[in-house]
C-alpha cells in the first residue's frame, strides 16, 4: 500500500518524537537513585506514587498495537473484537486482590519479577527457569509487534523503507539503558496526554461527519456478514461462549505478563496498585471507544486492503495534517513506552533468574545492573531483526500464542500466593503440558485463538489458553496428590508477609522528596 | 470487613455470560444494548473496586509504627534529598 508524503504531519510527528527522546534521556535524574542497581534501573526504586503508577501501566497495557489491531479486528469481523472492552474491565476486580500479595511479599524480600517470587516460594530452580522462560518468551514478539505499530503510521505517512524503525529503536534502546524505568514512566505522562486528546477528538468529531453513532452501527451490521469470513455486529449462538472465554482468560493472563509485574512492583506500596485498579479502567473506557473507531471506519467507506490500516487511513481522511501528525506520534510514542518496559522485564528475568541463578551466582549488585542493561539492548535488536527478516505474521501469531503461554504461570504465580498445596513438580510438568497443549491447539486453528473442543459429542468452541490451563491445573493436582510431602523445596517467605492490606508501603519523607 | 471483596465477583457475572447482554435494543443514543451495556459496565466495575478499597483499607499509620515493623529497606544509593 502506498500513501503520499505529508510534509506537515511528518514535521509535527517528528518534533513531539524529538521531545520524548529529551525527556527520555532527563529521567534518569527524575527520583534520582543508583542506576548501577537493579532495583533502581529496573524497578524505578521502588517508589512510583498513584499518578505515575497509573500513566505507567496505562501506558504499558494499552499499546500501540492494541490501538493499531483492536480497531482492526472490530473493522473486519465485527463484535468478536469487542471483547477487549469485558477483558479490560473484569481484569482490574482480579489484580486487585492478587497483585497487591505478590507487592507486599516481594517488598519484603527483595524480588524483582515473578520468577523471583516463584524461587523463593516453592524453594525449586527449574519452576522458576520455567516461568522466566515463559516470560521471555511471550515478551519477544509483543516487542516486535511495538515495532509494526510505528511502521504502520510511518508508512501512512508516506515514509517507506526500514530505517525509520531502526533509527526509532536505536533511540528507544540507547535512552532504556541509560535511564532504566524511569524512562517509560515520565514518557507515558506525554503519550497518555497524547491518545487521550486524539481519541476524544475522534471520537466526538468524525462520528458527525458520517451520520452520527446511529447511522454508524447500521452501516457496520450492513457491511460485516458481506466479508469473507462473515462478522457480526453482535455475537451470536457459539461465538458468545468463545467471546466470554477470551475475555476471561485474557484478563487472567494480562498481570502475568513480566511487563505488567514490574510496573506493579515499581509502585511504592500496596494500596498505590489497589488504588490503580479503582482508576485504571479510564483506559479501558478509551480502548472501547477505539475498538468503535473500527465501526466509524466502516461507515467512512474507509478503503484498506490490510486492516491494519483501517484507522491510520481514517484519521488521515477526516484531519488536518497536523493533527494526524499528533494521532500518529500518540501512536509511535505508545509503542515506545510497552517497549521499553517489556525489554527491561526481559532483562530482570534473564539477569535475576537465569544469569544468577545459572552464570555467576554471585555477581555483584553492579554486575547484576550492568548485565540487565545490556540484555535489553540484545531484546530489542532480536526485536529488530524480527521484524526485519521475518514476516509480520510470524509475530502476530507469537503474540497470540503469548497469552496462552503466560496464562500457564498462573498456578505457580497467581496460586502460589494463597497456597503451597501444590508440589514443584506438579506445579512444573502442568506448566510443560499446557504449554505444550496450548501451542498445540493454536497452531491447528491457524493461529486463532479459539479451538473447537469435543466434549462428550458436543463441541465447546472457546479460548485454547482456558482449555490448557485446565489440563495444566488437573497433571499439577495429579502429581502433588502422587508426591504428597515427598522432596519438597523450602519455602522462603511467612504466611504474614502476605499482607494485602497493609499500608506498609508509604514512603519516609525524605523518599517522596527524592525528586531531583 | 472481607465480605465487601463479595461486590468485586459483580463484573464477572454481569459480562461473563452474554446471553444477558446480546441484544439489540434498547438502544441508547444510537448505540445497541451490546455496546452501551458493556460501556456502562466501565464505571461501575471501577465504582464497586473503589467500595471495596474504601471499607478495606487499614486506619493510617505514622512514620514511626512502619519502622517499628522492621519491613524490608530498599537501597537507597544516591537518594537525593
Amino acid at each position: 500500500m502506498s500513501f503520499p508524503v505529508d510534509g506537515v504531519a511528518l514535521a509535527v510527528f517528528c518534533a513531539l518524537f524529538a521531545l520524548v527522546t529529551g525527556l527520555g534521556f532527563v529521567a534518569a535524574r527524575w527520583k534520582r537513585g543508583d542506576l548501577n542497581l537493579i532495583d533502581e534501573w529496573g524497578l524505578g526504586g521502588r517508589r512510583f506514587g498513584t499518578i505515575v503508577t497509573w500513566f505507567l501501566l496505562g501506558g504499558d497495557l494499552y499499546t500501540a498495537y492494541t490501538f493499531i489491531a483492536v480497531p482492526a479486528l472490530v473493522f473486519g469481523a465485527g463484535a468478536m473484537g469487542f471483547f477487549a472492552l469485558p477483558y479490560t474491565i473484569i481484569v482490574y476486580p482480579f489484580v486487585f486482590l492478587v497483585m497487591p500479595r505478590l507487592w507486599s511479599v516481594a517488598s519484603r524480600h527483595g524480588y524483582v519479577t515473578s520468577a523471583d517470587f516463584v524461587r523463593g516460594r516453592f524453594g525449586n530452580r527449574e519452576l522458576s527457569t520455567a516461568i522466566a522462560f515463559t516470560g521471555i518468551l511471550a515478551t519477544m514478539p509483543y516487542i516486535a509487534l511495538q515495532l509494526v505499530g510505528i511502521q504502520v503510521v510511518v508508512q501512512a505517512m508516506g515514509v517507506h523503507g526500514d530505517w525509520p524503525i531502526i533509527v526509532a529503536f536505536a533511540i528507544l534502546a540507547a535512552y532504556t539503558y541509560n535511564s532504566g524505568l524511569r524512562a517509560p514512566a515520565l514518557i507515558a505522562l506525554v503519550k497518555d496526554t497524547l491518545i487521550y486528546a486524539t481519541v476524544l477528538v475522534a471520537v466526538i468529531y468524525i462520528p458527525g461527519k458520517v451520520g452520527g453513532w446511529g447511522n454508524i452501527f447500521d452501516s457496520a451490521a450492513k457491511v460485516l456478514p458481506t466479508r469473507d469470513t462473515p462478522g457480526a455486529l453482535i455475537p451470536e449462538g457459539p461465538a458468545q461462549v468463545a467471546y466470554a472465554t477470551l475475555a476471561l482468560g485474557s484478563a487472567l493472563a494480562l498481570f502475568l505478563y513480566p511487563h505488567a509485574i514490574t510496573s506493579v512492583l515499581s509502585a511504592r506500596s500496596q494500596q498505590v496498585v489497589r488504588r490503580n485498579m479503582t482508576i485504571l479502567p479510564a483506559y479501558s473506557f478509551l480502548l472501547g471507544l477505539i475498538a468503535l473507531l473500527g465501526y466509524v471506519a466502516i461507515a467512512a467507506k474507509v478503503d484498506v486492503t490490510d486492516p491494519n490500516f483501517a484507522v491510520p487511513q481514517l484519521f488521515i481522511d477526516f484531519f488536518p495534517s497536523w493533527f494526524t501528525g499528533f494521532a500518529f506520534a500518540a501512536i509511535a510514542i505508545g509503542a515506545l513506552v510497552p517497549a521499553a518496559v517489556m525489554s527491561i522485564a526481559a532483562a530482570n528475568l534473564f539477569t535475576r533468574n537465569l544469569w544468577k541463578e545459572y552464570v555467576h551466582p554471585d555477581c555483584s549488585d553492579h554486575e547484576e545492573a550492568q548485565v540487565a542493561k545490556i540484555v535489553s539492548l540484545v531484546v530489542k535488536v532480536g526485536a529488530l531483526a524480527f521484524v526485519l527478516f521475518l514476516p509480520n505474521e510470524y509475530a502476530i501469531d507469537l503474540q497470540l500464542l503469548g497469552g496462552v503461554w503466560m496464562l500457564q504461570t498462573l498456578p505457580s504465580v497467581v496460586i502460589g500466593l494463597y497456597t503451597r498445596w501444590f508440589h514443584h513438580w506438579g506445579l512444573a510438568i502442568g506448566w510443560l503440558v499446557g504449554m505444550v497443549l496450548g501451542t498445540l491447539m493454536a497452531e491447528s486453528q491457524d493461529f486463532k485463538s479459539v479451538y473447537p473442543l469435543d466434549i462428550f459429542g458436543t463441541t465447546i468452541t472457546a479460548y485454547a489458553a482456558l482449555f490448557a490451563l485446565v489440563a495444566n491445573l488437573a497433571i499439577a493436582a495429579a502429581i502433588t496428590l502422587a508426591l504428597g510431602r515427598r522432596s519438597r523445596g523450602p519455602d522462603e517467605t511467612r504466611a504474614d508477609e502476605y499482607d494485602e492490606l497493609a499500608e506498609t508501603g508509604e514512603p519516609a519523607p525524605t523518599v517522596s522528596a527524592g525528586v531531583a | 470487613m472481607r465480605r465487601w471483596y463479595l461486590l468485586l465477583a459483580l463484573p464477572f457475572l454481569g459480562l461473563l455470560y452474554p446471553p444477558l447482554y446480546t441484544t439489540d435494543s434498547p438502544e441508547l443514543f444510537g448505540f445497541p444494548f451490546f455496546y452501551w451495556y458493556q460501556f456502562a459496565w466501565v464505571p461501575v466495575a471501577s465504582i464497586l473496586t473503589w467500595i471495596v478499597y474504601r471499607k478495606t483499607k487499614p486506619p493510617e499509620r505514622g512514620p514511626a509504627e512502619e519502622r517499628r515493623e522492621g519491613r524490608f529497606v530498599r537501597r537507597e544509593g544516591g537518594e537525593a534529598t
